[in-house]
């Protein structure tokens, strides 16, 4: 799978699609590789406020459990909570499986994020 | 790829969730060549099994294997395994990987007080090949003389398998029906690679640690080091059953009990979480994950006696957050017959 050039990434292998002032985020195809078939995400309240790179919940399968790291600071303003009942569709579109939507307070982060190629580089 | 007791350890080939949902409905392959295998021989080898093991090994025929354990005076398990009668006084024990060391001194420490009998650590011997699920014998009879349907469970036999010469016990580790295959470890990849060739058609894949250990808790198959240890007894394990008749005859009503049980609430309840009855800590999850067959969380652990019958709820801290848990009856899954 190709790793999408609208988003940006992260080390910790979440990436964010940012329209505006607001992301939306997720895990990369690589970690849904490494995790095996997830079977649950644990995801903050609406309105818990995030700095960047700090927890948010978690995800996990029956391998493992694994934090979820914040690609930026910012308030949750939305949650997938469609993923509670299908947290497998994190498997089958993890690019296209967003798991909460962050309205940005320092919109500078972002250019700190890797872009497609640097991540695709990291991860091979 | 894990480090597992010194051996390098596939956790997973294709998904772990797969291989698992394999053994169940046809047919998966595991390397479980870490197992340890511990040889006692001597015209003395009968009793001093009898003395070391706990289960009455006076009641195999040579062809014949059983579960059985080392235990201290304490009735606490050194090891758990399985003793196969090759003749009648010699006998090979297939031990834990981790225990191997400690198993083989425990052994010929007590083997001085026997006339003839010795021990023989023969684990670089032996590869160990495991073919497990409703499809194993229609994969392993096309390769072995060794006519399968006339071995029972818990039995073996000596004969070719891929034109190697090794041993066949109908045994296994995941609830299902399989065999276990002891090769040379030098055509263990020519076997391997045989085997995987004859189960395709039906179904057979590569699975790893993490589809044995599910596989494993559902059939609550004690883990040792999870389940049992040199801090557990017998009773409390509810191994009793592997005790020999004269070694029964002690009855000792424990203080606490190995049950298992079901997540009411979301979460897994994984090995080494707290456990709390009434708000007070018990012990530990000694076994739990996400059941792939039954779509459950699933997992063992010690509680008091009197909160352990089936039904008692009590409480497992998932990461700060208390989750509900449900006493179930054991074993999670039964196959049938």
């Amino acid at each position: 799978m190709s790793y999408p050039a609208n988003l940006k990434y992260t080390k910790d292998h979440e990436w964010i699609d940012i329209s505006g002032d607001r992301g939306k985020v997720g895990i990369t195809d690589y970690a849904q590789k490494q995790l095996g078939d997830v079977v649950f995400v644990d995801l903050p309240a609406v309105g818990t406020r995030l700095t960047q790179g700090q927890s948010f919940g978690t995800i996990e399968s029956v391998k493992a459990v694994s934090e979820l790291y914040s690609p930026v600071s910012g308030e949750v303003v939305e949650v997938n909570d469609a993923l509670k009942s299908k947290p497998e569709q994190v498997n089958a579109d993890p690019h296209g499986s967003w798991l909460i939507a962050v309205k940005l307070t320092n919109a500078g982060e972002a250019g700190g994020l890797l872009d497609a190629a640097k991540y695709e580089a990291l991860v091979k | 790829m894990v480090e597992f007791a010194g051996w390098d350890m596939p956790v997973e080939y294709s998904g772990l969730t797969q291989e698992h949902l394999a053994v169940r409905s046809a047919a998966g392959i595991f390397d479980v060549s870490h197992m340890g295998e511990i040889e006692i021989a001597g015209s003395d080898a009968l009793a001093a099994v009898q003395a070391i093991f706990c289960n009455d090994a006076g009641k195999l025929q040579p062809g014949d294997a059983q579960y059985s354990a080392i235990l201290t005076e304490a009735h606490t398990f050194v090891d758990d395994v399985l003793v196969y009668r090759l003749r009648s006084d010699h006998f090979l024990v297939v031990v834990n990987a981790a225990n191997v060391v400690k198993d083989y001194n425990w052994i010929a420490e007590r083997l001085t007080s026997f006339g003839d009998a010795v021990a023989m650590d023969a684990t670089s011997r032996y590869a160990l090949i495991a073919v497990q699920g409703p499809a194993a014998q229609g994969i392993v009879q096309p390769l072995t003389g060794v006519d399968l349907t006339s071995l029972n469970y818990y039995s073996f036999a000596h004969g070719e398998i891929a034109n190697v010469r090794g041993t066949v016990s109908r045994t296994g580790y995941t609830g299902e029906d399989g065999f276990e295959i002891f090769v040379p470890p030098q055509q263990a990849d020519r076997v391997w690679q045989a085997l995987l060739t004859s189960g395709q058609p039906a179904g057979l894949i590569p699975c790893g640690l993490g589809a044995r250990d599910t596989l494993r808790l559902e059939a609550a198959m004690r883990l040792y080091g999870n389940d049992i240890d040199e801090t557990t007894t017998v009773w409390e394990a509810g191994l009793e059953w592997i005790l020999s008749g004269s070694r029964r005859a002690k009855k000792e009503a424990p203080q606490r009990k190995l049950v298992g049980f079901e997540l009411v609430d979301p979460g897994i309840a994984r090995h080494g979480y707290d456990v709390y009855v009434a708000g007070s800590a018990t012990g530990k999850v000694t076994s739990g994950t996400q059941t792939p067959t039954l779509k459950k969380s699933i997992g063992m652990t010690y509680l008091p006696t009197a909160n352990a019958s089936i039904g008692a709820e009590f409480e497992v801290d998932i990461r700060g957050r208390r989750a509900r848990a449900r006493v179930v009856p054991l074993p999670f899954y039964k196959r049938s017959r």
